[in-house]
């Protein structure tokens, strides 16, 4: 079992997480957050130059590294592994925003706990993205939610109790959609005489869920996953549960917890019920086009800092949906890469308000002004995040929503040019709330003269912005690296697998 | 007479045995010497528990003319009760040693005993004579129990509300027995499914919804829950967790084995839709009463329906794995709900607090409680990598198992709702533990060690019965 090397992802953070019960003062609890989140990026990163070369060398099959250990043998429910390029980027994007979240709450109160509930969450995250069987993906998924509820009860800020129960049972409510889902996929996954199997790719080999039991299955798994990536009307988690989480929360749910349900979408609902798919994606277009317009809308007249980003979210995740369901290859390449760029550039987003917030104490941007003469720094890093989050070129904004809106225009007809037309538009809102809250939170005159006194940020935070700027760019500038890691997937012979193109 | 039958019943035989044992120790020893009696009555307890696990003779068997009957599935829900019986005995150590129990302490672990002995029987048995038989010697000694805390008023107010609701049930019961009777000519199960078979009438019908009734009174399922709350709260700590867990979960078991044996040939012209209701009854009203409660006794008693309802959804599928699951969510659940009443029980034992608002930042003073409490709510709502969790999914995997309507799609859907719900108020506790803040915590406090002991076993039971798939596995095993 140890021998293959996806199993270290779950492993290493259960050590993190027995290190830290060990630990005895705020250090060591720095030390063990830290290497280990390094020690699990280094591992991913040690994974993608592999699979490069792997696939360099001609491997063909969908995914590397397959592995499967017997669990419940009379349910053949198995601890079944394997990665693709789609789940590499993802376990890196994952590693960078937990090093830059442990940075970012470098100063935490009760430290222990907090990163205990943290590293759990992560161990939660990491397991979703290497699991290839449907029980243990969604045992995983179901991890990686509840932490969440501490997270923000304890260490959040504002109406924080009402919050964290709002999006606990929001994001439950949807897995409750799921599993049904998933059991459905379960009883109809092989066909008569095989065995019944919760393996991905057995399943998608099979192809034996017949349309009628597709028709009902698909809207219960899309739904269960795009509750969590916030599809209209299944969104207004998102908003509260961001604005009162504490940093480095808000950093990695919106950065990695939130791509969980774009993930899924497309490795279950779309993957495994093709069919459906192609006849129920109307439904599901209107609303994540909805989402788009309304989130992007929404932000531009929220003064909360926090509830902007939240709101922003809501449209770039909704972006990530509306994508996938264009069932096309450009247009889903769009998607992968808007849930790295939207993780990177929203973690920076949330790492910023955070740090800015723990210095004026205040997040009305009605209430601050001027701050590039105060914070210069977190200024300049907070303008950096704005222009890639309204996709100007050099940045991964630009890169994901250009891909996206081509590939989605590919369609001829009316209904889907008319939706990509009207998405398009958020481009336009997104200048609107960005530059808003860039003029007024970091030019013109200081609002408050007790935030004179303020001081920039300290190493720790200049680490934790600076990286995932480096991020940031990295995408922007080599978007193709990041599109040659993904189209295996996307490749004609995988893809016909699920009848499409 | 063949006497070789007798060794069919070597659970019951070594479950007498041990309650005559303890029953003339505490008769004839000195004063001091009762003092002894809570540990010699665990001790023998665990025997037994292991006795059961012992394969002496050959394991499906029927004796005394087919009235008694035993299995590897039969031995296996007896051993899962086993284990629940010696937790509960453990942690009420503490009580039965205090002030005002102390003097009647061998008769709690006598009464306990006994009313084992009864649901064995009822569980076993495969004529209805019997199973009536087991049935009150489960039910009377309970009552008694209940009325444990002589000096507390709200005891005696349970004792008779559960006295009344009890025998009111049994006579419902017995009159749906009846007109079986009347229509089969028969008690034996067999005898009564061979009689009934593609035999639907409304006079059936209207015995079948008799028993229903009878053992819905018995599980506590909607719209027969009434008496619950208030005997959960009246009775001793020790006794609700008795009933909640011990009590339920047998008479659950029972009730699968009569509507799959008895009424197994009109499954889908009857009582699937019967159960259909009371499931959906029982989880949703359950859910809406916990929500209420500040009483953590109460609380528990409402959430304690709900999981019933949860029970069911493992007998509805009418399924071999269905077998498999409740057992599994009995265990599951036997471990779960005594660790939350293990903490109850210590914080009542030490403060005398049972309100939930009392437990406001009882993690800062007392770390390991809350914990362990935490870990409770999770495993009862059903969070992984917690044993609720696998033991949730199994029985809706079992519903779904075999036709797979529509409609039990439908319930599925509706229990899964539930289980949000369900975390609603689970998440409460927790919120109560974790994030209020409170100017009078619970002043940090030692438990008694049997306590820790009953925690620690709970505890573990929580987290190692789901990821270790052995225990499913051979339950499955069993069934099969």
């Amino acid at each position: 079992m140890f021998s293959n090397i996806l199993i270290y992802f779950v492993v290493i953070p259960l050590v993190m997480m027995l290190g830290l019960a060990l630990c005895r003062n705020i250090k060591q609890i720095r030390a063990v957050a830290v290497t280990g989140s390094v020690a699990l990026t280094a591992l991913s990163v040690w994974l993608l130059v592999d699979y490069l070369a792997l696939r360099a060398a001609g491997a063909t099959e969908p995914m590397l590294w397959v592995d499967s250990w017997q669990w419940f043998a009379p349910l053949n429910i198995n601890l079944a592994v394997g990665v693709d390029g789609i789940s590499i980027a993802m376990l890196i994007l994952t590693g960078i925003i937990l090093i830059t979240g442990s940075f970012a709450s470098w100063e935490i109160p009760q430290p222990k706990e907090f990163f205990l509930w943290l590293i759990l969450l992560s161990t939660g995250v990491y397991g979703f993205f290497i699991s290839i069987d449907l029980f243990t993906m969604f045992m995983f998924y179901e991890v990686a939610l509840i932490p969440m509820y501490l997270l923000i009860g304890v260490w959040g800020s504002g109406n924080k109790n009402y919050s964290a129960m709002k999006l606990t049972l929001m994001l439950m409510g949807g897995s409750a959609f799921l599993m049904l889902g998933l059991i459905g996929i379960y009883y109809h996954s092989a066909p008569e005489g095989m065995p019944l199997t919760w393996n991905i790719l057995q399943i998608a080999e099979y192809d034996a869920i017949s349309h009628g039991w597709q028709k009902f299955l698909f809207p219960m798994t899309f739904v269960g996953f795009g509750v969590l990536g916030a599809m209209f009307p299944f969104h207004t988690w998102s908003p509260d549960g961001h604005a009162s989480a504490p940093t480095a929360v808000s950093m990695l749910h919106a950065g990695v917890l939130m791509k969980l349900g774009g993930y899924g979408c497309f490795r279950v609902a779309i993957f495994l019920m093709p069919h459906a798919a192609n006849e129920l994606a109307w439904i599901f277009l209107i609303l994540t086009g909805i989402s788009v317009v309304y989130g992007a809308f929404s932000a531009c007249v929220q003064n909360d800092l926090k509830y902007i980003n939240a709101y922003s979210s809501v449209s770039h995740c909704g972006l990530v949906l509306f994508a996938i369901l264009m069932l096309n290859t450009t247009a889903m390449t769009g998607a992968i890469m808007q849930m790295l760029s939207h993780g990177l550039m929203t973690a920076l987003f949330f790492a910023l308000i955070g740090m800015i917030y723990g210095r004026t104490h205040t997040r009305d941007i009605r209430e601050m002004g001027g701050m590039m003469q105060i914070l210069p720094y977190l200024s300049v890093c907070y303008v950096i995040a704005g222009m890639a989050s309204l996709g100007l070129p050099g940045l991964s904004g630009f890169v994901a929503e250009m891909t996206i809106f081509v590939g989605s225009f590919e369609h001829t007809d009316l209904f889907h040019r008319v939706f990509v037309i009207v998405a398009c538009s958020s481009i336009v809102t997104t200048a609107v709330y960005i530059l808003r809250v860039v003029g007024k939170l970091l030019y013109g005159p200081v609002y408050d003269q007790h935030h004179m006194t303020l001081t920039d940020a300290k190493w720790w935070e200049r680490v934790a912005t600076a990286s995932l700027i480096v991020s940031v760019a990295c995408i922007g500038f080599f978007p193709n690296f990041f599109i040659d890691l993904i189209k295996f997937t996307f490749s004609p012979e995988i893809f016909t697998v699920i009848g499409l193109n | 007479m063949d006497y070789s039958q007798f060794l069919a019943l070597k659970q019951e035989i070594g479950l007498l045995i041990v309650f005559l044992l303890v029953f003339l120790y505490d008769t004839f020893a000195s004063p001091k010497g009762t003092k002894a009696v809570p540990m010699i009555a665990c001790a023998l307890m665990a025997v037994v528990t292991a006795w059961g696990f012992c394969p002496v003779v050959k394991l499906t068997e029927s004796a005394f003319s087919g009235m008694y009957f035993t299995s590897p599935t039969i031995v296996a829900i007896k051993n899962i009760l086993n284990v629940g019986v010696l937790i509960v005995l453990i942690q009420s150590i503490k009580w039965a040693n205090s002030e005002f129990t102390a003097i009647r302490r061998g008769e709690f672990y006598e009464l306990i005993l006994l009313t084992l002995l009864g649901m064995y029987l009822m569980i076993s048995s495969r004529h209805f004579l019997m199973f009536i038989i087991g049935l009150e010697t489960a039910s009377l000694p309970l009552c008694a129990l209940v009325a444990f805390d002589k000096h507390r008023y709200e005891s005696h107010e349970a004792a008779i509300k559960y006295v009344l609701t009890a025998v009111f049930s049994s006579a419902i019961l017995l009159m749906g027995l009846s007109f079986v009777y009347g229509l089969a000519g028969t008690l034996y199960y067999q005898g009564i499914a061979a009689a009934l078979y593609g035999n639907m009438g409304v006079m059936l019908a209207v015995a079948l919804a008799f028993v229903m009734a009878g053992f819905g009174f018995k599980i506590s399922l909607v719209p027969f829950h009434l008496w619950t709350a208030d005997v959960y709260q009246g009775a001793p700590t020790s006794v609700t967790s008795y009933l909640s867990v011990i009590s339920k979960g047998s008479a659950a078991f029972a009730f699968l084995v009569v509507l799959t044996q008895v009424f197994g040939a009109v499954y889908e012209v009857a009582w699937e839709w019967m159960l259909y209701a009371l499931i959906i009854l029982t989880i949703t009203i359950g859910n809406l009463f916990a929500m209420r409660q500040h009483n953590m006794k109460r609380f528990l008693a409402f959430s304690s329906i709900s999981q019933a309802g949860y029970i069911m959804l493992a007998i509805i599928g009418d399924n071999a794995m269905g077998v498999s699951a409740l057992m599994f969510y009995t265990l599951v659940y036997i471990f779960s709900n005594l660790a939350a009443f293990g903490v109850i029980g210590a914080i009542e034992n030490a403060t005398g607090k049972l309100d939930m608002s009392d437990y406001n930042g009882l993690y800062k003073t007392n770390p390991r409680l809350a914990v362990t409490m935490m870990l409770a709510m999770f495993s009862l709502a059903g969070i992984p990598p917690f044993a609720g969790f696998f033991s949730k999914f199994f029985v809706f995997t079992s519903t779904l198992n075999g036709t797979g309507s529509t409609a039990l799609y439908v319930l599925v859907l509706i229990a899964l709702i539930n289980t949000i719900i369900s975390l609603y108020y689970y998440l409460l506790v927790v919120k109560a533990m974790f994030i209020n803040d409170s100017e009078t915590p619970i002043a940090t406090f030692r438990s008694a060690c049997s306590e820790r002991l009953g925690m620690w076993i709970c505890v573990a039971g929580i987290i190692g019965l789901g990821i270790v798939s052995y225990f499913y596995d051979y339950l499955l095993t069993v069934v099969a």
